[in-house]
């Protein structure tokens, strides 16, 4: 089938449009422009005074013809709004009578005024300001950081004197979701942490004829950091990033609204059983995770050291204490918290599309995470002072 | 908690709901401003109004979700915004909402979901709760469902089963969220059935939000009509007195589907 091929030739009227061929969005159509163009050039090399310029006779009219016109789809659209373009900014008439019926009609709905003016756009801002407004926007996140921390001490206030009847369901959810299920994960991390501190203290103690002491270098780290850090940051990729989208979720489909309007507080409902529910299975995962790494951390030691595994525990024993696994374990129960926290906190203050649940759900790892490595160094700054 | 005397409205002639020279903002800029009226008990009401005129926001606004320094809400005299967490419980209980798509709790089941409100608004015992969740479920066709998730179960049994959670606590006032979206014409007209025969049967004062024109001229005792170009209310009766002796143009276009184009 023939190719458009539009030609704008002068007549007495003004400009005529001469449309053939097909014309099909997945093929190339030309511009107006261009073809306007190549019309002055060759009336240029004839006769070059006339040009159709907006005083001159022969833009006063843009009209049509349409007879060897084939098939045609939006690429016609485009180019004969693009002819209106031209009109507008020429003041020349654009006569839509050659054009077939469907075409015009199109032309006309895409041409009609909006009933309601959009609203004015707020003028961009200064960097200054700008500057200022993120200022404040991190002040208030932060300050709702710390509303949300009092309802959700105030929540478990209530539940402790009994006010509060708790959900059991929803606790169970969050311990089983975060039992077995996370074990497959858990366990690879923590081997491979186990085997990297062990390869490390190989490497290092070697060095000066005390690769011996590498179980030392294992215990102390999987027990005091490791276990429970590792195992916070599974759990808040995991499960935090799963709260928040599930909550999220809810604010969109109006079950929040549906808690409010029967004046049920969600943080009773939704926020204390999920944070308790990490608060009990965090340490428990941590301690398997403390287990499972220092027999990754044996692995490497036999394998590359020649220890027995009675050499490597007696060597660990003597250096490592009940306190220093009880250190770890209490770490693993403020990440839980905080993870639970930092999750709900986000699915709650979700907005109200769906890509919104998104950044809540990414928010909630970041923060989780953040939390995390704080409480991390805090407690550990603690422990030094008090020589734990 | 419900008490046999928070039952009784204190003044019996005052209006269920009552609004006061409301404006609604969104942001800085303004959806609605300067509404005021009010609505008898017992009285089905449709609150009407093109897409975007803000009919659902002022939804929120009355049930709370809402609060705009610039105006007052009461149900039943009380005013949301200024009473107390025990006062807004109270006055909570007292309204029933149904949301545009449900809004079930979705890790609930639908025996759950309308159990929900009484165990939490109600002191009476688990026997009693059941009995009363198998009679709500019965109202709106579903008894034999109670056990299935609301994932489980079609758009049109989500709205009924979210109705029967809203009327748990046989609230004075029902708020309804655009009632008829998303269903068929025989779902929605069944819901129709619904609203009458709990109006009619409890006195149950209902208030719609609704831009379904056969719903409205079916089941409204009056409706207000929200002007978008305005920014107000411009109407407030019957919709076929509205219908017949339109107070304005936009509100005879709305009333007869007139798009306002040549065709």
């Amino acid at each position: 089938m023939p190719h458009a091929t539009p030609r704008i030739d002068q007549t007495p009227e003004g400009l005529l449009v001469a449309l053939a061929g097909t014309w099909r969005l997945s093929e190339s159509t030309p511009r107006f422009d261009a073809v306007l163009g190549a019309m002055q050039d060759t009336r240029s090399e004839a006769t070059p005074q006339a040009e159709p310029t907006p005083d001159h006779p022969a833009a006063r009219t843009l009209g049509f013809d349409s007879s060897a016109l084939l098939t045609w789809d939006s690429s016609l659209l485009i180019f004969l709004r693009q002819g209106q373009t031209f009109c507008d900014l020429h003041s020349c008439r654009f006569d839509a009578t050659g054009l077939p019926a469907q075409v015009s009609a199109l032309l006309a709905l895409a041409t009609v005024v909006p009933e309601r003016a959009a609203e004015p756009v707020a003028p961009a801002l200064s960097a200054v300001a700008r500057f200022g407004v993120a200022g404040i926007a991190t002040w208030d996140s932060f300050r709702d950081g710390i509303t949300f921390l009092g309802e959700t001490a105030d929540s478990l206030r209530r539940l402790l004197s009994g006010k509060v009847r708790f959900q059991w369901r929803a606790f169970w959810v969050v311990v089983q979701s975060n039992s077995s299920g996370a074990l497959p994960i858990v366990t690879l991390i923590a081997l491979l942490v186990g085997v990297i501190i062990a390869f490390l203290g190989v490497v290092v103690l070697e060095q000066f004829g005390a690769g011996y002491y590498v179980s030392y270098l294992v215990g102390y780290g999987m027990l005091r950091e490791m276990g429970a850090l590792m195992t916070g940051i599974i759990i808040a990729g995991r499960t935090g990033a799963g709260f928040a989208a599930e909550i999220g979720s809810m604010k969109i489909t109006e079950e929040l609204d549906a808690y409010a309007t029967l004046g049920i507080s969600t943080v009773d409902h939704l926020v204390l059983p999920r944070v308790l529910g990490l608060f009990v299975m965090l340490p428990l995962l941590a301690v398997y995770a403390d287990v499972v790494g220092i027999f990754g951390g044996l692995a490497v030691s036999v394998a590359l050291l020649d220890l027995t595994p009675t050499q490597f525990f007696g060597g660990m024993l003597t250096a490592v204490s009940l306190s220093d696994a009880l250190l770890g374990v209490f770490k693993a129960t403020i990440y839980g918290a905080l993870i639970g926290f930092a999750g709900c906190m986000h699915g709650l203050r979700t907005g109200s599309d769906a890509s919104a649940v998104g950044r809540a759900a990414t928010s909630a790892v970041v923060l989780g995470i953040t939390l995390i490595i704080i409480a991390n160094a805090i407690v550990d700054w603690l422990a030094a002072l008090w020589h734990i | 908690m419900i008490s046999s005397a928070s039952l009784v409205p204190s003044v019996p002639a005052a209006p269920a709901v009552e609004v006061r020279h409301l404006t609604m903002r969104y942001d800085q800029r303004i959806i609605m401003q300067d509404l005021s009226f009010s609505i008898a008990p017992g009285e089905v009401f449709v609150i009407m109004g093109g897409s975007g005129s803000g009919k659902s926001t002022l939804l929120r606004h009355l049930i709370g979700l809402k609060q705009s320094p610039e105006g007052s809400v009461r149900i039943h005299g009380d005013d949301l915004g200024l009473a107390d967490a025990a006062g807004r419980r109270r006055i909570l209980s007292r309204i029933g909402v149904l949301y545009q798509a449900g809004a079930l709790w979705s890790g609930l089941t639908l025996a759950e979901n309308v159990a929900l409100p009484l165990k939490e608004l109600s002191d009476l015992a688990p026997a009693a709760i059941a009995e009363i969740v198998a009679l709500k479920l019965a109202l709106v066709g579903l008894q034999g469902s109670a056990d299935f998730y609301p994932a489980e179960i079609s758009g049109g049994m989500r709205k009924r089963a979210a109705l029967a959670r809203a009327i748990a606590l046989d609230p004075d006032v029902l708020f309804f969220d655009e009632p008829s979206s998303g269903l068929d014409p025989i779902s929605a007209s069944r819901l129709d059935d619904l609203i009458l025969a709990i109006a009619e049967s409890l006195g149950t004062t209902i208030v719609v939000v609704s831009h379904d024109l056969a719903s409205i001229f079916r089941i409204a005792d009056r409706t207000l009509f929200l002007d978008i170009s305005t920014r107000t209310m411009t109407a407030l009766g019957a919709p076929a007195a509205l219908r017949d002796a339109p107070p304005n143009d936009e509100v005879r276009r709305f009333l007869t589907r007139d798009s306002g184009s040549r065709t």
